[in-house]
């Protein structure tokens, strides 16, 4: 089953990318496509199927929504860093403790923090996460995890465990 | 329209990335601002380019490079600040806080 869905991402990608739809140019592509996924299916997330149930979809486009604007946010609140003359900045690293368990939704919790205010993910171990983050305000683990994680580890454990 | 105005805006915001590249303080920091606002640029000037020429050849590979970008700037950033730690580049004095150190091997 994952080598199928690796096979036809790549082949979707392929076509959209070259934007020739001939027939030597499908079987170039398919013949990638194929390559492709005999090397990197055997690494690719698991649980393809239940991805096809459309509630996970639906918390899939909340989560996008919360998450671009949250990006836009984080945006201004580094400009807003950078453009002040004193630069209030007071940076550190801080641990905090996630629910999540399978690599794919780690992965995405992770990429989520990079992109959100003024945190960057250093290092995912086992159920905690390293996280960099610009000005710290509270010195409290989970006043902590609740303000870097909460918006974004709910809607991801709906769609992603 | 709207494609000039999404393009300045990701010209701009590519702009404050590059002076918080300068102005910050240590490599940490540096990496926040590269990533956050050279990532949004981008995505914002791929978005004025996909409007500007709707669905065509060039529109679909801009719409598709948002994502790519994405997913592989919030990788670059992670993997380069793990580097960094590990090779033992100190962070700012300005920092309060580490609570890394004590669980790095």
């Amino acid at each position: 089953m994952r080598y199928v869905s690796v096979f036809i991402l790549g082949l979707v990608f392929w076509l959209l990318i070259t934007f020739r739809f001939t027939v030597p140019n499908i079987i170039v592509g398919a013949a990638a496509s194929l390559l492709c996924a005999a090397i990197f299916a055997g690494y690719s997330m698991t649980g393809t199927l239940q991805m096809l149930n459309p509630v996970r979809w639906f918390w899939f486009l909340v989560y996008l929504v919360t998450f671009i604007f949250s990006c836009i946010k984080a945006n201004l609140d580094v400009a807003y860093r950078v453009l002040h003359p004193r630069m209030p900045i007071k940076p550190g690293i801080v641990k905090i403790k996630t629910s999540l368990k399978s690599d794919f939704a780690k992965t995405l919790l992770a990429n989520s923090i990079t992109m959100t205010p003024g945190t960057l993910t250093v290092d995912v171990k086992n159920e905690y996460l390293y996280i960099h983050w610009i000005y710290i305000r509270s010195e409290d683990p989970e006043e902590t995890a609740r303000i870097i994680i909460g918006p974004f580890e709910k809607y991801i454990k709906k769609f992603a465990e | 329209m709207a494609a000039i105005v999404l393009i300045s805006v990701g010209v701009l915001f590519n702009i404050f990335g590059c002076i918080g590249l300068l102005r910050l303080p240590d490599v940490y920091n540096r990496l926040q601002a590269a990533t956050k606002c050279v990532t949004l640029g981008c995505c914002s000037i791929l978005l004025g380019v996909f409007i500007h020429f709707g669905l065509t050849d060039a529109g679909i590979k801009g719409l598709i490079a948002i994502p790519l970008l994405f997913f592989s700037a919030t990788v670059a950033a992670h993997a380069l600040v793990r580097g960094t730690y590990h090779f033992g580049v100190k962070m700012t004095e300005k920092s309060v806080k580490d609570e890394y150190k004590s669980d790095v091997i």
